[in-house]
């Protein structure tokens, strides 16, 4: 041999995977959240996740605040879905407390929550759209998550963290433009999702991109501890809505999406069939609403419900009620409760262990998030790059939720 | 055939014994101690057996009592039998000088960052975990920052009197 040969680096052809380092604010990485990736070539051999870059000692601050002001803590959970992590924390205390809310206030919070999970779906599944490179779905639907957020700054004044409802009920009565706004929402969006899924549920090339790619079966989602889409996507029809109702679901008629192969196909297509089925669930409360009468919104629970600021400045009691509730005087009953809804991406759980004090001995917040994302790796293994980002974004990873 | 809190504790009662103690129901749900050395064997119990399977792990997380001499730490397993929808909790304990506990991510994959996270809170080293190690936090602290010796304010401060915040004393939790 001539000695005009190239000297390679010692190792260097033995090496065969190269690591690359995806994130933490990556735009494709949809929130802060780290993978430490080892590539051979273009495909995954190995994925580590970090997270923990949003951290913000939820739990410990928890234990500081009154019940109340824990509401604002829940809002930057999975913020794509505020009023379903209000109501949820709500109902949690109710449960503590054995308050027991009227039809009205029940009917109202699952419009509310089925709005929320609107949201949420279609954020979460256009933003696959736009991860498969279609960016035509994401516009579409997004202006009805902005009429959406209309409704909710017509409800309680803000549109993202919404602070949505009390312990009780709500903070006042929908108004006439409120319902306008839902019944317009509820005209109006079933064309939008038609024209949306036709954009995408038979598209060769969004189809390509997505089956097959980041599956997971029935068994593996349950030992993870999925819930929620991404558990339906794999076949396993559970659904806390159904499974323990709570906040009158009971009274609605719907049906479970499920899913075959737990692919990022079939979780795009559960929250797809999931959104008629929220539609459907909206149109029902709606019309039980009619029946109802228009002036409850809240359950009569003086020392819990911050009064009438009418009231406060006449009446003493609710000068006494409002002065205990905002002061945090007011203690909650000793005891422990878990109370689990079916936020917009699975089960999400309130562990609340009072001490008879006036906030929390100890709140756990059991976050879907966190529990989908472990398995990642194991989802992404010998998946290519880009499978990577699609299958992450199928999951519907919201860094506030996963880091609390 | 549906499955009660009372058959639940029938069925643990009769296989463990003495070793279970604190048994109750709280808004639905059975919750009762196991020791910390047993914790495995209590799951893989409720996990196998053909009437109970509790074969999803809904939570864990953990809880600190600092009164609570020689047993400060706990550690709250939320189990659920998703067939018969029923839900269970059970709590084990540890002191601070030892706080060893068996994992269970060998039962359940869904334990492994809930573990991590408790550990990276609580400082509960859980034995046979296969990357015990922070997860939110930095890999720098050398504290556990949600038990309840570090509270959330300065100690320091003296315009303050948490007795005019509803906490009692001026001692912050």
């Amino acid at each position: 041999m001539s000695d005009h040969h190239i000297q390679l680096p010692e190792g260097s052809i033995e090496k065969q995977t190269n690591t690359l380092n995806l994130g933490p604010t990556h735009p494709a990485t949809h929130g802060v959240f780290q993978n430490i990736l080892e590539m051979d070539g273009e495909r995954i051999v190995s994925a580590t996740p970090t997270v923990g870059y949003i951290h913000r000692a939820f739990e410990k601050i928890a234990e500081r605040k009154p019940y109340y002001q824990i509401t604002p803590l829940t809002d930057r959970l999975n913020y794509c879905s505020a009023p379903i992590n209000n109501i949820g924390w709500h109902l949690t205390v109710e449960k503590l407390l054995g308050i027991k809310t009227p039809k009205r206030v029940d009917y109202l919070r699952v419009i509310i929550m089925e709005l929320a999970r609107i949201t949420d779906h279609l954020i979460c599944n256009s933003v696959i759209g736009v991860d498969s490179g279609a960016f035509t779905g994401f516009l579409y639907v997004m202006q009805y998550r902005e009429l959406v957020y209309e409704i909710y700054e017509e409800i309680c004044g803000s549109r993202l963290t919404t602070n949505i409802g009390r312990v009780g009920g709500f903070e006042r009565n929908f108004t006439e433009t409120a319902f306008t706004k839902i019944q317009k929402f509820l005209d109006e969006y079933p064309a939008v999702l038609k024209e949306f899924e036709n954009l995408f549920t038979r598209n060769r090339i969004f189809m390509e991109r997505t089956q097959g790619v980041g599956p997971i079966t029935a068994e593996r989602a349950l030992n993870y501890g999925f819930t929620g889409p991404n558990l339906r996507a794999a076949g396993v029809d559970y659904d806390v809505r159904v499974a323990s109702p709570y906040s009158s679901y009971e009274d609605f008629e719907f049906n479970i999406p499920v899913g075959t192969t737990g692919d990022t196909y079939d979780r795009f297509l559960v929250r797809n069939a999931e959104m008629w089925q929220s539609l459907s669930i909206i149109q029902q409360a709606m019309d039980k609403l009619k029946d109802l009468p228009s002036d409850v919104f809240h359950a009569d629970v003086p020392a819990y419900y911050l009064p009438d600021k009418e009231d406060v400045y006449t009446k003493m009691e609710a000068l006494i009620y409002h002065f205990k509730i905002v002061m945090g005087e007011t203690d909650i009953l000793p005891g422990e409760v878990y109370n689990a809804v079916e936020g917009a991406n699975g089960e999400l759980g309130f562990y609340l262990i009072s001490d008879g004090g006036r906030s929390p001995y100890r709140l756990h917040f059991r976050r879907p998030c966190f529990i989908y994302y472990q398995a990642y790796p194991e989802m992404v293994k010998g998946a290519m790059l880009s499978d990577a980002i699609i299958c992450m974004s199928s999951l519907n990873l919201i860094a506030g939720e996963l880091d609390a | 055939m549906s499955l009660t809190n009372e058959h639940i504790k029938n069925r643990l009662v009769e296989k463990f014994g003495e070793a279970l103690t604190n048994f109750e129901e709280s808004y639905g749900i059975m919750s009762f101690h196991a020791p910390k050395e047993i914790n495995l064997k209590v799951m893989q119990f409720l996990y196998d057996e053909e009437d109970l399977q509790f074969r999803f792990m809904t939570d864990l997380c953990g809880v600190h009592y600092p009164d609570n001499a020689g047993a400060e730490l706990g550690v709250v397993y939320h189990l659920h039998n998703l067939v018969q929808n029923v839900r269970l909790r059970f709590k084990v304990f540890a002191s601070v000088a030892t706080p060893q506990v068996f994992t269970a991510t060998q039962l359940f994959a869904t334990a492994n960052w809930q573990e991590r996270e408790t550990y990276d809170f609580y400082g509960i080293d859980f034995v046979g975990h296969p990357n015990l190690r922070r997860i939110l936090n930095v890999d720098e602290m050398d504290y556990f920052p949600m038990r309840k010796e570090f509270p959330l304010e300065d100690q320091t401060r003296v315009d303050k009197d948490d007795e005019m915040f509803g906490r009692g004393g001026s001692v912050g939790i």
